[in-house]
C-alpha cells in the first residue's frame, strides 16, 4: 500500500482497496462481504448526523417496499422453537458450520425473558413485549422490524434478518411468536429474587 | 524451540492449569454472575499468570537466534536502537527506514528479519496461539515490552503525515458498517454502558474508556490461560463482526491500533490486564 503524505490525507477512495488487501478469506466470510450496499454505505458515516434529507428518505421506502412477508399470511410459529433461536448467537462466522441453521442472537442486545439475567443492552428490553397484542398492525410493524428493521429506522444497529437471510422465514415466524404469544417466556411476569413487584 | 528454565517452566505450567480449574468450577454461577471474574482478579491481585509471559519475552530479546545467529537487542523500537523503556506506550509510529506506519507486532517482524535473518513469512503465519497452545514467540516479546512501559503515558506520535492519514483511516475503518450483520466496530463501541450479554462493551470514541481498555492489552485471558496481544483482539472482534480474516500486520490492524492509541493518548499504559 502505497500512501501520499499529506495530512488530513482523504482516504475514502482509497478506502475500499486497503480493507480488501487487508483481510482473506476464512471458511463463509469471504472478501465479497467487504462490498457496501447503499445503506450500508450510507450508515458508515458517523458525522453525517443521521441527517433526514431525501436520499434517506428514499432508502428507507426502498427497504420497506422490498419487505417479504409470510406467504401463507399467518405471521405466528412456535414460541419455544423461537426461544432457542433467540438464544443462540452462532451462525455466519468465520469459524461457524454454515450446514448448521444459524441463530438470531437476539439475547446479545435485547432482554427478553425475564428468566434469563444474560442480556445485553444495545437494543431496549422487549420482556412483555407481548401486551401490544397481535392487531394486524402489531403483527406487520414486528415481522417489518425482523425483516429489515432499516425500513423504519435507517441507520440502526439491528442486523436485517430476512433481508439479509440470517433467518429463514419459519425461523422467523418462530422468533414471532416469541415475542407475541401470550404464553411465551417473554410475557410471563418476572419471577425470583430479583423481582421487586 | 523455546527456551526456558526448569523453574519457571514447571510453575507456568503449573499456572497455566489454574484459570480451566476455575472455570471448572465456576461454569454455572459465571453465566449468571460476570462479577466472579472480577472476584478472580482481585483474588489473583498482583500475581497476574502474565509475569512468566514477561519473563520469558525478556529471554527471547537476548536470545541468539536465526541464520545470522543474533539477538534483538539491536532492533530500534522507535527510541533507539536497543531502547525498550517506554517504547511500547509510543507505538503505533512512523518508521523512516521502512517508510511507514507500524504496530509494535510488524516491528518485531521486521526485526526478526533484518536483524536475525529469519523468515518473516513463517512467523507472520503462525503469529498468535491457538487455544491449548502454550504462548508465541511474539506474544511473549510483546508481552515484557508492553511491561517495560507500565505506568507511563500512552503518547503515540501523530507528526508525521502518515501517522496522521493512519489515524485518519482508522477512524473511517472503525465506522464502516459491512456483511450479512452490517456490524462495524461503532455497532459495540461507540455507546458507553452499554453490554453484549454480560460482557461490557468499552466506547472507544471516548477517551476514558478507551485509554483503559487500550493501555490494559496485553492481556492474560483466563478463559484461555494464554496472553493475547491487541492485534489478536481485533481479529477476534472482526470474526464476531462477521467479516473475513484480519491479515496479521495489514493496514486495517495498524490504522485500528492508531486510532484507538490516539483516541487513548494521555491514559496510561497498565498492561499486561487481566482478563475474563
Ligand atoms: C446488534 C444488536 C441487535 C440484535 C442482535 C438484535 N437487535 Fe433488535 N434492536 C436493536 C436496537 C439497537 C433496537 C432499537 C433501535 C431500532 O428500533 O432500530 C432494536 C429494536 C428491536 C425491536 C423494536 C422494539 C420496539 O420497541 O418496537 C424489536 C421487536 C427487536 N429489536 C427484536 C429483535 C429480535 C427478535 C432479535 C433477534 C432475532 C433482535 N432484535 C436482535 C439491536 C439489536
Ligand atoms: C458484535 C460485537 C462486536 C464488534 C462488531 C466488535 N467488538 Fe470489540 N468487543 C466485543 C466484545 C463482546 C468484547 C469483550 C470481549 C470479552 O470480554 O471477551 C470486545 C472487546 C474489545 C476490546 C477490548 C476491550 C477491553 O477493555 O479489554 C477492544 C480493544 C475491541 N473490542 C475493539 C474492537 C474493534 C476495533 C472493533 C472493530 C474492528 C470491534 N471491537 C468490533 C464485541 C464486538
Amino acid at each position: 500500500m502505497v500512501w501520499i503524505g499529506v495530512a488530513p490525507v482523504a482516504v475514502s477512495e482509497d478506502l475500499a482497496s486497503v480493507i480488501h488487501a487487508s483481510f482473506s478469506d476464512s471458511g463463509q466470510a469471504t472478501l465479497m462481504r467487504l462490498e457496501q450496499d447503499p445503506l450500508q454505505q450510507r450508515c458508515s458515516q458517523p458525522r453525517d448526523e443521521r441527517v433526514d434529507d431525501d436520499t434517506a428518505m428514499a432508502l428507507r421506502q426502498e427497504r420497506l417496499n422490498a419487505v417479504v412477508f409470510p406467504k401463507d399470511g399467518n405471521f405466528l410459529g412456535d414460541w419455544q422453537r423461537g426461544a432457542a433461536v433467540a438464544a443462540s448467537g452462532r451462525g455466519l462466522q468465520s469459524n461457524d458450520d454454515p450446514s448448521i441453521a444459524n441463530g438470531g442472537n437476539c439475547y446479545a442486545c435485547h432482554q427478553l425473558a425475564p428468566t434469563e439475567v444474560a442480556y445485553g443492552t444495545l437494543g431496549p428490553s422487549l420482556t412483555q413485549y407481548g401486551l401490544r397484542g397481535q392487531s394486524e398492525a402489531m403483527l406487520r410493524y414486528t415481522w417489518t422490524k425482523l425483516w429489515d428493521t432499516h425500513a423504519f429506522n435507517l441507520c440502526s444497529h439491528m442486523p436485517r434478518f430476512g433481508a439479509q437471510k440470517i433467518l429463514t422465514e419459519q425461523q422467523l415466524k418462530d422468533v414471532m411468536a416469541f415475542l407475541l404469544d401470550p404464553n411465551s417466556s417473554v410475557n410471563q411476569p418476572a419471577e425470583g429474587p430479583s423481582s421487586a413487584h | 524451540m523455546r527456551r526456558q528454565s526448569d523453574d519457571a517452566m514447571t510453575l507456568y505450567r503449573f499456572v497455566m492449569m489454574i484459570p480451566r480449574w476455575w472455570l471448572l468450577l465456576m461454569v454455572v454461577p459465571a453465566l449468571a454472575d460476570e462479577g466472579i471474574f472480577d472476584q478472580y482478579r482481585d483474588l489473583m491481585g498482583d500475581d497476574n499468570p502474565a509475569i512468566f509471559v514477561i519473563e520469558e519475552g525478556e529471554e527471547f530479546w537476548v536470545q541468539s537466534q536465526g541464520p545470522s545467529a543474533a539477538t534483538l537487542e539491536a532492533c530500534d523500537l522507535g527510541l533507539g536502537t536497543g531502547v525498550t523503556r517506554g517504547a511500547y506506550a509510543q507505538f503505533p509510529r512512523y518508521f523512516a527506514d521502512t517508510d511507514r506506519v507500524m504496530d509494535i507486532e510488524t516491528r518485531l517482524l521486521y526485526c526478526m528479519e533484518t536483524l536475525q535473518g529469519r523468515d518473516r513469512e513463517v512467523i507472520a503465519a503462525k503469529p498468535y496461539s491457538l487455544r491449548g497452545d502454550f504462548g508465541t514467540e511474539l506474544e511473549a516479546l510483546v508481552t515484557w515490552l508492553a511491561a517495560e512501559s507500565e505506568g507511563m503515558t500512552i503518547a503515540p506520535e501523530q507528526a508525521h503525515p502518515k501517522e496522521r492519514a493512519m489515524y485518519a483511516m482508522g477512524e473511517e475503518i472503525f465506522f464502516y458498517r459491512a456483511g450479512p450483520h452490517d456490524f462495524s466496530c461503532a455497532t459495540c463501541h461507540e455507546q458507553s454502558n452499554k453490554r453484549i450479554r454480560l460482557q461490557q462493551l468499552p466506547n472507544l470514541t471516548e477517551h476514558t474508556e478507551v485509554a483503559e481498555a487500550y493501555g490494559s492489552w496485553p492481556a492474560y485471558r483466563m478463559s484461555q490461560g494464554l496472553v493475547r496481544t491487541m492485534g489478536w483482539r481485533l481479529q477476534d472482534c472482526f470474526r464476531q463482526q462477521r467479516w473475513p480474516g484480519l491479515i496479521f500486520g495489514s493496514e486495517v490492524s495498524i490504522a485500528l491500533q492508531t486510532y484507538m492509541a490516539v483516541n487513548a493518548a494521555g491514559g496510561v499504559m497498565t498492561a499486561p490486564g487481566l482478563k475474563r
